[in-house]
């Protein structure tokens, strides 16, 4: 039973992970960029899902809303802003960048006329509660943290595999200059794939600040650098793979954390990357790149 | 002669600081199949991404239907008519062969004259029917180019650019692809096609230009131009 109890954990983890990490892996896809400023939306997500369904009173799924909504146009403002520019620059400019862009938005926002430097503890929408299931615990929060996590894969699938967007966000993520030549508008396809991407990291800021109830300006580094480390070990640029990298990723911290030491927790999660990169650089399910003349 | 298409006036692109195209002029007239011919690195593909809007054009004039394209970005010119099959078809490997074609018809928005589409591309290309749902990365070179001129159909355009449609194919299916232009051509779409295939391209082309090295050294009918010593020694592989 412990150990279903941590599996469960591992679960809610992983799935928080899972909406940062599809970011991560879509916006590589289209651009073959790490975009390293994504954990920062998060964090914003975080605050502004906060700030909702506290100082503003709004009811919590409208508060996500809001969030989704912030984030989008933060992200789709830090391409056009950072990265748009550099598009066909050498990649490490672009990196450097997006590097500079994460630090600007976690300094920039624990200036006091912002979120202010300190950390909140987030007063939940809800309180929590603890069902019994035959000596089994599971919580409200987790179970809606499932049930919203899901619904926003399936809204992502039908998106991208159903829609005439999805279609063009798929040829872009091959192929630019042909992309253009059937008609596709690159720059909007590019910015859209970036406000979906700032979406989903927003609604996992939301979770996360309501399922580990403590917010601060430079929060999003570590779930940041997981969810980088998840899209990398299911294959960055490939969707499935993000959600399977970081359902593994959640697993592994909260496994660490219960059975070896919670000290360990960040050094294992990181010690998979380096594997990783070294072994398998593609990922669990990338194939190697053929090079095409 | 029927009226201008396309029009091209001292075209001037430029790769950084290479001159790729030194000031090129031709004209298309609507109906008729035009080629640019020359060796590797003459400026023709250069040329073809210009008119499409990939590269950005230095001086000159792109005049279409009437209208100027050099600022145009490339979606929109898609849209004024212009299909522009790349060189290397370009497919997308990881889209179905169904939705290469649905991706030529990006533009369009009415369902049902896109299905009629797919149903004409279908029938002019079998192969592909039997391949509609698999990925076109799969598929062979010669089954790829046929994928890519099917896409470049889907636009419904007014002019087709085919850019060495013949590379890499085998005689048999060279000889295919030509046919295949020459009946596109024949119910209306005028075609604007880069060879270095010259012999073939001479043959079914109405006029040619033939260039070296970013410019226009000789032009005219494709009938005159194969009797030309110059043309025969340099393109037809005839020892002079």
């Amino acid at each position: 039973m412990e150990f279903l109890a941590q599996v469960i954990n591992g679960l809610q983890l992983g799935l928080v992970y899972a909406l940062i990490a599809l970011g991560y892996t879509m916006v590589y896809g289209i651009v073959r960029l790490i975009n390293f400023a994504h954990g920062d939306i998060f964090m914003v997500g975080a605050f502004v899902g906060y700030f909702g369904f506290t100082s503003w009173g709004l009811p919590f799924p409208l508060a996500i809303l809001t969030a989704m909504v912030v984030c989008s146009i933060l992200g789709v403002t830090i391409e056009r802003v950072a990265y748009k520019p550099l598009r066909y620059a050498p990649k490490i400019a672009a990196l450097i960048s997006a590097f500079g862009m994460s630090l600007f938005l976690e300094y920039f926002c624990s200036l006091k006329f912002v979120f202010g430097p300190n950390f909140r503890v987030v007063k939940r929408p809800f309180e929590e509660i603890h069902w019994n299931l035959g000596g089994l615990t599971i919580t409200n929060i987790q179970v809606m943290i499932f049930i919203v996590v899901v619904v926003m894969l399936i809204i992502l699938q039908y998106l991208i595999f159903r829609t005439k967007i999805g279609m063009a966000m798929r040829s872009v993520s091959m192929d630019h200059n042909t992309a253009r030549l059937m008609g596709v508008n690159v720059d909007n396809t590019i910015s859209v794939t970036f406000a979906i991407g700032s979406a989903f990291a927003a609604v996992g800021g939301v979770l996360y600040a309501v399922a580990y109830p403590q917010i601060y300006p430079f929060m999003g580094i570590m779930p940041g650098l997981k969810a980088f480390t998840a899209a990398v070990l299911g294959g960055i640029g490939i969707i499935p793979g993000a959600v399977l990298g970081a359902l593994i990723m959640g697993q592994v911290e909260t496994m660490t954390s219960a059975y070896l030491s919670s000290q360990l927790r960040d050094a294992i999660a990181f010690s998979i990357l380096i594997l990783v990169l070294l072994i398998r650089p593609t990922g669990i399910l990338g194939r190697t790149e053929t090079e095409k003349v | 002669m029927s009226s201008v298409l396309l029009e091209v006036k001292d075209l001037e692109v430029f790769y950084g600081s290479i001159q790729a195209l030194q000031g090129i002029s031709f004209v298309v007239h609507e109906g008729e199949i035009v080629t640019l011919i020359g060796a590797n690195g003459a400026g023709k593909s250069t040329t073809m991404r210009a008119i499409s809007g990939l590269i950005p054009v230095k001086r000159g004039e792109i005049i279409y239907k009437g209208q100027r394209l050099n600022k145009m970005p490339a979606h929109k010119i898609v849209r004024m008519g212009i299909s522009h099959v790349p060189e290397g078809r370009q497919i997308f490997p990881n889209l179905t062969v169904m939705e290469n074609l649905l991706m030529g018809a990006y533009t369009r928005t009415d369902k049902k004259e896109i299905e009629d589409s797919v149903g004409m591309v279908m029938e002019r290309f079998p192969r592909l029917k039997e391949r509609s749902a698999q990925l076109a990365g799969t598929l062979s070179g010669g089954e790829q180019q046929m994928l890519a001129m099917g896409r470049g159909l889907m636009g419904k355009p007014n002019l087709l650019i085919l850019d060495e449609p013949s590379m890499g194919l085998s005689p048999l299916l060279v000889e295919e692809i030509f046919e295949i232009i020459k009946t596109i051509n024949r119910q209306g779409t005028t075609v604007l096609l880069v060879e270095q295939n010259a012999y073939m391209a001479l043959q079914v082309a109405h006029r040619a230009y033939v260039l070296e090295t970013g410019r226009i050294v000789l032009s005219g009918n494709t009938a005159e131009l194969q009797n030309d010593p110059r043309v025969r020694s340099a393109y037809l592989g005839e020892i002079a």
